[in-house]
């Protein structure tokens, strides 16, 4: 058996066995490192659908949007979530990690696949977007790099399900797992099933690439490809509400409202939450309106509802325990006296909001059947998925990054001022980044397209004055998002290089087991009306009502358009 | 007592709710199940749904079909490639081909009147985006999606292509008459 160390954070109170704090680090900072290339790819895209500015030629934007897409949505976000597994088991659990040698071979697997993928894109051979559609074919190495990322992820999935396993057994803690571990092994099964998915029709493409194979089914390509592709962020939605409660719990000692509802959101998550990959194909031949139907929904919006539960529960939680701190005044005085200058609390707050607010509303209008035919395919589309992977987990990473320098990483932050700052400015510019190209969607700007202008074509259509100028604004706010990411990654990497070293606090050669702790008293007298947390409450129905009305409004806006049936 | 410590309970899940939680809950379940409902009613009562009649196709033997329509009701031809414009009858099927990088042919329908639609790819996945409407097909090659279409309002609209389909995806953009 290796031998480990385990230290315990003096700032924390956390554990960190040894080797998984190395893994954690090196995930972490490959993670910060694929943000980076993507960031640098984004200023490419931007400033090429600005049409005034319309800098890069058609090639290199095809190019350099594939990367985006793959570097963003994959590496930067799933090295980072393995860091997050990790995190979840071993430091949560206070135990030592599963066969530690595996994960490196797993963190190299995934290296050598992001690496090979990117390479792939970069020659010019892969411009085939993060969907690579058959028979559109790219570099057989595009496909090789990303299967090997998943084989690499997926041991990465299986050392978390054996840390858990290695907890228990070492009677690390008593009684059932935390919930922030709860979500994270939500999370890890979603993983399972994405990147089997991901395998079964990655792998015949990879074949086909090479000519072992002479065909791949175009629609089946597309119904499977799905099932990873869209899971995937399902995985990410998992991570970063986990992320949520472990933020409430650190900043505000705010503990679950209910565990019994949370838990049963999450479990909703697992149950309903795959569905979803259903939402690309309902403009699509060959599928069944009820097999439509039945998937959009989550089967009746189960998940949807599960999302509500978390978006109460979460600000809930928080507002119980601020009122139990004597923030008791009114409906809001618990929110106002947070902690807005801490960007751990303020990137949480604001990734709420977004993901609630922009992402999950507009998610829900593309995911209904009917209303899918008036934005398939249009630049809503990534208006609603960067304000639920950029603005939901992007700004939650972010916020739990910097929680992570000094806890984690050992460092003092480079700039706290600057800090301070970055989750308001890059939240909100992406808040308006997503706001305005749901605005040029609504007019039918299609996306993934090099020039709105048609340049070349006889018979150029020419879209509304208005659509020109959202699309200018989508340039400005994307150009002071990226600045916001620059921000974070100066502060990241700079922290990390030059921060002033901090204790790692005591070191023991034996784990120290969760203590057991006291029941609370279930009674308490906060709140009005018999209701513990009202102003979460009135949030809550705020959202509600901009949810059915914009619902309604996009239904009337269809019933205008020609007839199908 | 937080979210990433165990629960103080051991028995959790016998712990009762909060009043705001069992509220928005039953709020949450109504909402969600109306917007179920929303979407077959709509398939009853509405004017908007997409056909799912689907049927495998090869290239030339939509090819042949189309040709046949084009041969039959052109009535004149444009841009320099001489790309026919066709007037089908009402009622009729309506064959239009994507590949890259156009749609073939242009159409001519007319208001209020009902056509079957079928749209193919000869390649790779295009889009149908009928602008400025803004309908949205997914066209995949191999299928053939036949869509009943009535058009509402006379008029020209273009079909832009909005599925990435190679280097001229920008060029793939087409029109629609109608009278």
């Amino acid at each position: 058996m290796t031998t480990t160390t385990y230290r315990t954070c003096p700032r924390s109170g956390l554990q960190f066995e040894s080797q998984a704090e190395k893994l954690m680090i090196v995930n972490a900072v490959t993670a910060v490192v694929a943000l980076l290339v993507g960031g640098i790819l984004a200023i490419g895209v931007v400033l090429t659908r600005w049409p005034t500015i319309h800098w890069l030629a058609a090639d290199t934007f095809y190019m350099v949007l594939t990367a985006h897409g793959i570097d963003m949505l994959i590496f930067w976000i799933i090295f980072f979530e393995m860091a997050v597994l990790y995190f979840c088991s071993s430091t949560l659990l206070r135990c030592r990690i599963a066969t530690p040698k595996v994960a490196w071979v797993a963190f190299v697997l995934m290296l050598v696949g992001a690496i090979m993928n990117n390479v792939a894109v970069f020659q010019g051979s892969s411009s085939v977007m993060m969907t690579s559609y058959v028979p559109m074919m790219a570099d057989p190495k595009f496909y090789l790099g990303l299967i090997l990322f998943a084989v690499g992820a997926l041991i990465g999935c299986f050392i978390f399900f054996g840390t858990l396993v290695i907890a228990k057994r070492e009677k690390t803690y008593q009684g059932s797992v935390p919930l922030v571990t709860f979500g994270a092994i939500v999370a890890a099964i979603i993983a399972v099933f994405t990147i089997a998915s991901g395998a079964i029709i990655l792998i015949p493409t990879f074949l086909l690439s090479v000519g072992v194979i002479s065909s791949v089914d175009p629609l089946i390509y597309r119904t499977i490809w799905w099932a990873f592709g869209h899971s995937s962020q399902q995985i990410n939605v998992a991570a970063h509400i986990s992320i949520w409660y472990a933020v409430a719990a650190i900043a505000f000692g705010a503990k679950p409202m209910s565990e019994r509802v949370s838990r049963g959101a999450f479990l909703l998550y697992i149950l309903f939450l795959q569905l979803a990959s259903a939402h690309h194909l309902l403009a699509d031949p060959g599928v069944s309106t009820a097999w439509k139907v039945v998937n959009t929904s989550y089967f009746m919006y189960f998940a949807v509802l599960a999302s509500m539960i978390h978006g109460l529960t979460i600000p809930g939680a928080i507002e119980v325990a601020q009122r139990a701190k004597g923030y008791n005044n009114g409906l809001f005085e618990w929110l106002r006296k947070a902690p807005w200058g801490n960007p751990v609390w303020s990137g949480v707050f604001i990734s709420i909001i977004g993901f609630g607010f922009l992402g999950g509303i507009s998610g829900v209008m593309m995911g209904t059947e009917q209303l899918n035919m008036i934005i398939h395919n249009t630049i809503y589309v990534p208006g609603h998925f960067h304000a639920t992977v950029v603005v939901g987990t992007t700004l939650s990473f972010m916020a739990l990054t910097y929680f992570l320098i000094p806890v984690l990483f050992r460092r003092e932050m480079i700039n706290p001022g600057l800090a301070k700052l970055q989750p308001y400015l890059f939240g909100f510019s992406m808040y308006f980044f997503c706001l305005v190209m749901m605005g040029a969607g609504t007019l039918g700007v299609s996306r993934r397209h090099w020039d709105m202008a048609f340049n070349g074509a006889p018979m150029a259509y020419e879209w509304p004055g208005a659509a020109y100028l959202l699309m200018g604004l989508v340039g400005i706010a994307g150009i002071a998002a990226i600045l916001g990411g620059a921000i974070y990654i100066y502060i990241t990497v700079g922290s990390l290089l030059w921060g002033k070293k901090l204790s790692g606090g005591s070191v023991s050669a034996n784990f120290t087991p969760i203590p057991p702790t006291a029941p609370t008293a279930a009674a308490q007298s906060y709140g009005s009306a018999g209701f513990a947390a009202p102003g979460t409450f009135v949030l809550a129905m705020v959202f509600l009502v901009s949810f059915v009305l914009y619902y309604f409004i996009n239904w009337k806006y269809l019933s205008q358009v020609w007839g199908l049936s | 007592m937080s979210a990433i410590l165990p629960p103080a309970e051991r028995l959790w899940w016998k712990h009762p709710l909060d009043r705001v939680e069992g509220t928005w809950i039953a709020i949450a379940l109504i909402w969600c199940l109306t917007m179920f409902a929303m979407m077959i009613g709509w398939h009853i009562f509405g004017n908007q749904n997409l056909s799912t009649e689907t049927y495998k196709t090869t290239p030339e033997l939509f090819s042949k079909k189309a040709q046949a329509m084009v041969d039959k009701y052109t009535v004149r031809t444009e841009t320099a490639e001489n790309i026919p414009v066709v007037a089908p009858p009402a009622g009729s099927d309506v064959y239009l081909t994507a590949r890259l990088w156009n749609f073939w042919p242009i159409l001519e329908l007319e208001k209020d009147k009902t056509y079957r639609l079928h749209l193919t790819s000869m390649d790779y996945n295009h889009g149908f985006s009928l602008q400025p409407v803004n309908i949205n097909i997914q066209i995949v090659p191999g299928y053939e999606h036949v869509v009943k279409i009535t058009p509402n309002k006379s008029g020209t609209y273009s079909v832009v292509c909005n599925e990435f389909c190679g280097i001229n995806h920008h060029t793939m953009v087409s029109r629609i008459y109608v009278k």
